[in-house]
């Protein structure tokens, strides 16, 4: 294979997020042989900051400056990609929410074609690359053949090709002259911050949380009263916020809070990337589904085949009696 | 405010275990429960609230084959003025550049103002709003949680961030949204709602009805391609509990002891 492939560099307050470093091993993945060029746009001494970094890690880096890229918009961000880009590029971003929304229109202005949220990559075969991708919320996993022979562009999801402590002394070179006239039918005007609620769960060691297997709002007095039993405070998945049973400050996953509990008992959820990605420091996890093909249960310590409305309030009852 | 929505009929997971089957080039699909795409249904809902406060019209579209009307009845049934079914053999086993395509072909024989799609589906792909803005040349923004209308020229909009962040921003109409789910609260659609509209006429489109050519969209125009569905192995996995629910919650109170995770 003889395509460049360029990887998108997301940053903040100067420092590159981790993505930046696992686009590289996805890279290297394609084609170990490739040449990857890091792609920084922003504005200032923090983009200088993030390109020195990246320098560190990529073999070079294309730096594209100027005030209207200080705040990532994927509309100006795709005219950028686009003028800087070369026919036939394979451009790799990550599948956050900032690549859903840059990379669906990149690819149809670049003419390449699109794999969103990539989880593995099997190399090429023929003109085509061959990735793993996962449908039904983690369910089943699907091989994916992607004709890259005019480019493509790959959302790739994070933490599935961890750093690799790549090294390289990269060359930065200015591509700003490059940039067009960075202007947009969407504006960004401000981030407004998450609220904040009663009680913040990034605190509690144990968390109790609960899925939509819970099935009903009264129901989560169940999850309640096992985690009263042993002193443990009550999360959630998204879809428990959603239907407005809990506060969103409850709610564990990537559009949620992070946690790093020591214990962690999932009642009635599946295990999606974006709930899982919000539990960090590797907790004793106990899930508890009556499904037993559920993804949460390749990650969990433990796992229990049930239906929880039945289980859970006899586990309580045990615990009482035994105190 | 014309206001168009695409919505898909995907298998309802909350319903159904996903089982790929023996020969592996589909989920069995014989059992399974469908309905619409969940992010679709706040995509709807918006629509409506948006049109009942700012008038205009709602048209559900989808990309489908016959099945695929009961779910244009039932967003029908919540409140959308009008559904469209576009049809084709020609249509299948389009990716998701085909959809988009297909959805754009439809668009250009209308004039909406606004067009909502669910921010993904059951692949998790969260490409066609994408997509089709892009073969629009109209804006876009994925992930919209807040919508207030400004004027007929501007609206203002929310984008679920990482952290549940909520980025605004200011967009230009004709746009193209992609909705996040907790936007509002879907209405219920009730037995009594769907029979109401079920002799509405939805009219069905077809690539020659939209001007599609054959071999740009369906199989043979795809890039991108699923060869196989599997399920990975389990890796290490979870150490399973087995016996009496005695046993089991015993077992796990050990556990969960040793752990720290009982005060
Ligand atoms: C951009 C984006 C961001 C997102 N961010 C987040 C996030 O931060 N956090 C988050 O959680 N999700 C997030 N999601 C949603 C995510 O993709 C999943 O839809 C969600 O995590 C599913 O929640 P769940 O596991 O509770 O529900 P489901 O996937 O519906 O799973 C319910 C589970 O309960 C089991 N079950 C049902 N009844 C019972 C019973 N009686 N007893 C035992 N088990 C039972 C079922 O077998 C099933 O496994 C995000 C999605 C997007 C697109």
């Amino acid at each position: 294979m003889t395509q460049p492939i360029f990887a998108y560099i997301s940053h903040k307050n100067g420092t590159a997020d981790d993505s930046a470093f696992e686009l590289i091993v996805a890279a290297k993945k394609i084609d170990p042989a490739a040449a990857v060029t890091a792609v920084v746009c922003g504005a200032g001494a923090e983009l200088d900051a993030v390109c020195s970094t990246m320098a560190a890690v990529y073999p070079d880096v294309w730096k594209v400056s100027n005030p209207a890229l200080a705040y990532p918009n994927a509309e100006v961000l795709r005219g950028v990609l686009v003028s800087i880009l070369p026919a036939g590029a394979i451009t790799l971003a990550p599948h956050d929410t900032f690549g859903m929304d840059l990379s669906p229109g990149l690819s149809i202005k670049l003419n390449a074609a699109f794999v969103p949220d990539v989880v593995g990559i099997e190399g090429i075969d023929g003109a085509n690359l061959k990735t793993i991708r996962q449908e039904f919320g983690g369910q089943v996993s699907t091989h994916v053949l992607c004709d890259i022979s005019a480019g493509a562009v790959l959302n790739v999801r994070s933490g599935c090709f961890l750093s690799d402590d790549s090294k390289a002394s990269g060359s930065v070179t200015d591509k700003s002259g490059q940039a067009g006239d960075c202007k947009a039918k969407r504006r960004f005007l401000e981030v407004v911050a998450a609220e904040v609620g009663d009680v913040d769960i990034t605190k509690s060691d144990v968390l109790v949380s609960v899925g939509r297997g819970i099935e009903d709002q009264e129901n989560i007095g169940i999850a309640q009263e096992l985690a009263d039993t042993i002193g443990a405070v009550v999360s959630c998945s998204r879809p428990i916020v959603d239907a407005k049973w809990l506060e969103k400050a409850r709610q564990v996953g990537t559009s949620g809070k992070t946690v790093k509990p020591k214990v962690y008992i999932a009642l009635g959820i599946s295990g999606s990337f974006q709930h899982l990605g919000g539990i960090k420091g590797n907790p004793f996890m106990v899930a508890i589904n009556k499904n037993p093909k559920a993804p949460i249960f390749q990650v969990a310590d433990i796992g229990i085949v049930t239906d929880l409305l039945e289980f859970v309030p006899e586990l309580t009852d045990k615990i009482k009696e035994m105190k | 405010m014309e206001i168009l929505v695409c919505v898909k009929r995907v298998p309802d997971t909350a319903e159904n275990e996903i089982v790929v089957n023996s020969k592996g080039t589909d989920i069995e699909r014989g059992d399974l429960v469908y309905s619409v795409n969940e992010w679709d249904n706040y995509a709807v809902e918006e629509a409506i609230q948006i049109r009942d406060n700012a008038g205009g019209s709602v048209t559900v579209v989808t990309v489908g084959d016959g099945d695929a009307e009961e779910i244009l009845r039932r967003e029908m049934a919540m409140g959308a003025d009008k559904g469209i079914l576009l049809s084709d053999d020609a249509f299948n086993g389009s990716d998701g550049k085909g959809i988009a395509a297909i959805l754009k072909a439809e668009i250009a024989k209308g004039q909406y103002d606004l067009i909502l799609t669910g921010a993904q589906a059951d692949d998790g792909a969260a490409q066609v709003g994408g997509m089709l803005a892009a073969m629009l040349d109209m804006p876009y923004a994925s992930l919209v949680n807040k919508i207030e209308i400004v004027s007929d020229k501007v609206i203002k909009i929310g984008r679920e961030i990482e952290g549940g962040n909520q980025e605004m921003s200011e967009i230009d109409l004709p746009c193209v949204l992609s909705i996040q789910t907790g936007i509002n609260e879907p209405r219920y659609v009730g037995i009594r709602g769907i029979r109401k509209v079920a002799s509405v006429e939805i009219p069905v489109h077809g690539a020659g009805d939209l001007g599609i050519a054959a071999g740009s969209v369906g199989a043979a125009g795809a890039r991108v391609k699923r060869v196989d569905y599997f399920v990975p192995p389990m890796g290490e996995g979870a150490e399973m509990l087995e016996g009496s629910t005695d046993e089991i919650a015993e077992k796990l109170i050990e556990l969960l002891k040793s752990k720290g995770g009982i005060k």
